[in-house]
């Protein structure tokens, strides 16, 4: 019999997310042939991205379209989900592993009585791989009954290209609740216009070696070079030098880009654990001893100050 | 104010991952409060010395659990309570069965846990214990301050800051940043002796082993494949960034 999977989609500044097609390739590894799989956005004047939805690939794309729907509350968006689950019966769920996929699925797992395995990276036959210890070392798990619910860390599969014809809009009839128990009363933008950091392709990151806030300027201008996301070592968020929600490592993001430049960073266990799944990393440091070289592809023994404003020219140079 | 605290015991962030006969090993393991779970200790005890009232601190685990209930008790917590795993690999669902069986018959004004724990990292369990109680909640605080019974608090979504209003009671997941956790001081810890650490089981709470079968399992466990030092970029900083520039984009071809 043939089955519906449902992908909760996510829109950031404006656009759909990456991680929503790469939760649709991640769900396209579990379904049949004959299952559909079905999208479900909400947010505020979102019909350009529905019709994006459409065209990759979902059969179907249920969108609700209202103001009080733009920032994630839990009690706006939750209800509106489980009303849909409830009618289209899916056998799966995916989502993102970000910060609106991590708060949402377990409790839409919760409300169904159901498990849900989270921060998936890999799908191979049936089970589903996850790091755990921030990537210290990794688990297989599987469902010992469904629903399949599953969050998808963005970066680790390859968004899913169209398939099919493209599929029927939907629209849900939504009426905001009475009253919240919870009320979004501001929203202090600090993130507009950057990348961010789990799903950044590019990866520049500090740690005690960038000496100050101040140090961090020059990791910023390479990062704008090269669209990438700045981050930072615990030491450098102690020292102040930056905000705790740059930090990379067990405590802290996890970050799989193509891409990591390590600049004054040592290599503290916990950090490694955060950025050790980039696909190359490189590291700058004065110490030749610093275990960060250990684990780099490419490792430069030098003053970050001195080498980063010469990364920055070269690569304005190539990209230019 | 009556406060809960949900929290885990998990290895020291320092300490290297070893799998032995197709499980983590825990010898010579040094154990601590999940980080983000101790924020959420500090944060309670914070409240306390504010508005008065009781800490409880709550954890669902093996055993050697006691020992980071009692950490968290010399740091200022009045109560333990530690329901205990029997010795069965949980999942989140199990764990939030247990822990909301718990909270749902205590009152509690404030429910607090960590954002996600260091080891299992897959921020589930305090999430769904709201979600179980009825109860809003909202996770990765970075600020909680509590006014004529509501609370205030600013979320760190992905960078952005989401300033919010929660009416009480409810849960938040504490984010680094909140706060600077305590150090327990040595009257703490002779006074953590004497505070009570209770004991439970599953049946205490009146659930039964199918109540608690979890909804997952593991199937294997690996280690990532070692990274190898790669290449090392000499000569005059002009030339090692010219150079590095190249292979990244030649050799490797990640710009």
């Amino acid at each position: 019999m043939s089955q519906k999977v449902l992908v909760i989609a996510e829109v950031r500044g404006g656009k759909l997310r990456q991680v929503t097609l790469e939760a649709l390739a991640a769900a396209r590894l579990v379904m049949q042939s004959g299952d559909q799989a079905e999208a479900v956005l909400l947010g505020h004047n979102v019909g350009e991205m529905a019709s994006a939805l459409a065209s990759a690939g979902f059969a179907r794309v249920h969108v609700a379209d209202h103001a009080s729907l733009e920032t994630y509350n839990p009690e706006t968006w939750l209800p509106v989900i489980l009303d849909l689950v409830k009618s289209v019966q899916p056998s799966a769920i995916f989502t993102g592993h970000t910060a609106i996929g991590r708060d949402l699925a377990p409790q839409i797992a919760a409300q169904l009585g159901a498990g849900q395995i989270s921060d998936v990276t890999a799908i191979d036959g049936g089970e589903f791989i996850r790091p755990i210890y921030a990537g210290k070392a990794f688990e297989k798990k599987k469902f010992a009954s469904g629903p399949v619910i599953v969050t998808v860390r963005p970066n680790n599969f390859p968004p899913a290209e169209p398939a099919g014809s493209a599929g029927e809009i939907v629209s849900i009839d939504y009426a905001p609740p009475g009253s919240l128990k919870a009320v979004i009363k501001e929203v202090v933008r600090k993130a507009s216009g950057k990348v961010d950091l789990t799903e950044a392709r590019i990866v520049v990151s500090g740690g005690r070696g960038v000496k100050s806030a101040e140090g961090f300027k020059v990791l910023e201008e390479l990062a704008d070079v090269l669209g990438a996301a700045v981050g930072a070592s615990r030491g450098a968020c102690d020292a102040g030098y930056c905000d705790y929600a740059l930090q990379i490592g067990q405590t802290g993001k996890v970050v799989t880009p193509d891409l990591y430049i390590a600049c004054g960073i040592s290599g503290a266990i916990q950090h490694l654990a955060g950025m050790s799944s980039s696909k190359v990393i490189v590291a700058i440091n004065k110490d030749p001893e610093a275990p960060i070289f250990q684990v780099a592809d490419y490792g430069i023994v030098g003053d970050l100050f001195e080498i980063v404003p010469l990364l920055t020219a070269e690569f304005k140079k190539i990209l230019a | 104010m009556n406060i809960c605290v949900i929290m885990k015991q998990t290895f020291d962030t320092e300490e290297k991952i070893r799998i032995e006969n197709g499980r983590v090993s825990e010898d010579g393991v040094k154990f601590i409060i999940n980080p983000y779970d101790e924020y959420a200790v500090e944060e309670a005890i914070r409240q306390k010395e504010q508005h008065g009232g009781t800490v409880t601190v709550v954890s669902v685990g093996p055993e050697r659990t006691a020992e980071a209930l009692r950490t968290a008790l010399a740091m200022g917590a009045d109560e333990a309570v530690l329901i205990s795993d029997e010795g069965k690999p949980l999942d989140e669902y199990a764990v939030s069965r247990l822990l909301a069986a718990y909270v749902g018959k205590q009152s509690f004004d404030l429910i607090l846990g960590g954002n996600f724990s260091v080891d299992n990292g897959a921020g589930q369990v305090a999430i769904r214990v709201a979600n179980l109680l009825g109860i809003p909640h909202v996770s990765s605080i970075v600020e909680l301050k509590i006014e004529n019974g509501k609370a205030s608090v600013s979320k760190d979504a992905e960078g952005d800051i989401e300033k919010i209003e929660v009416s009480l009671p409810a849960v938040f997941t504490a984010q680094q940043g909140l706060n600077e956790p305590r150090y327990p001081s040595l009257p703490g810890i002779m006074k953590a002796k004497k505070k009570p650490l209770t004991q439970l089981a599953a049946s205490d709470l009146g659930l039964s082993a199918d109540d608690v079968a979890p909804k997952t399992e593991q199937t294997s466990l690996f280690m990532p494949e070692a990274r190898k030092a790669g290449q090392m970029i000499s000569g005059s900083p002009a030339e090692q960034a010219a150079s590095l520039v190249q292979l990244l984009r030649n050799e490797a071809k990640v710009v």
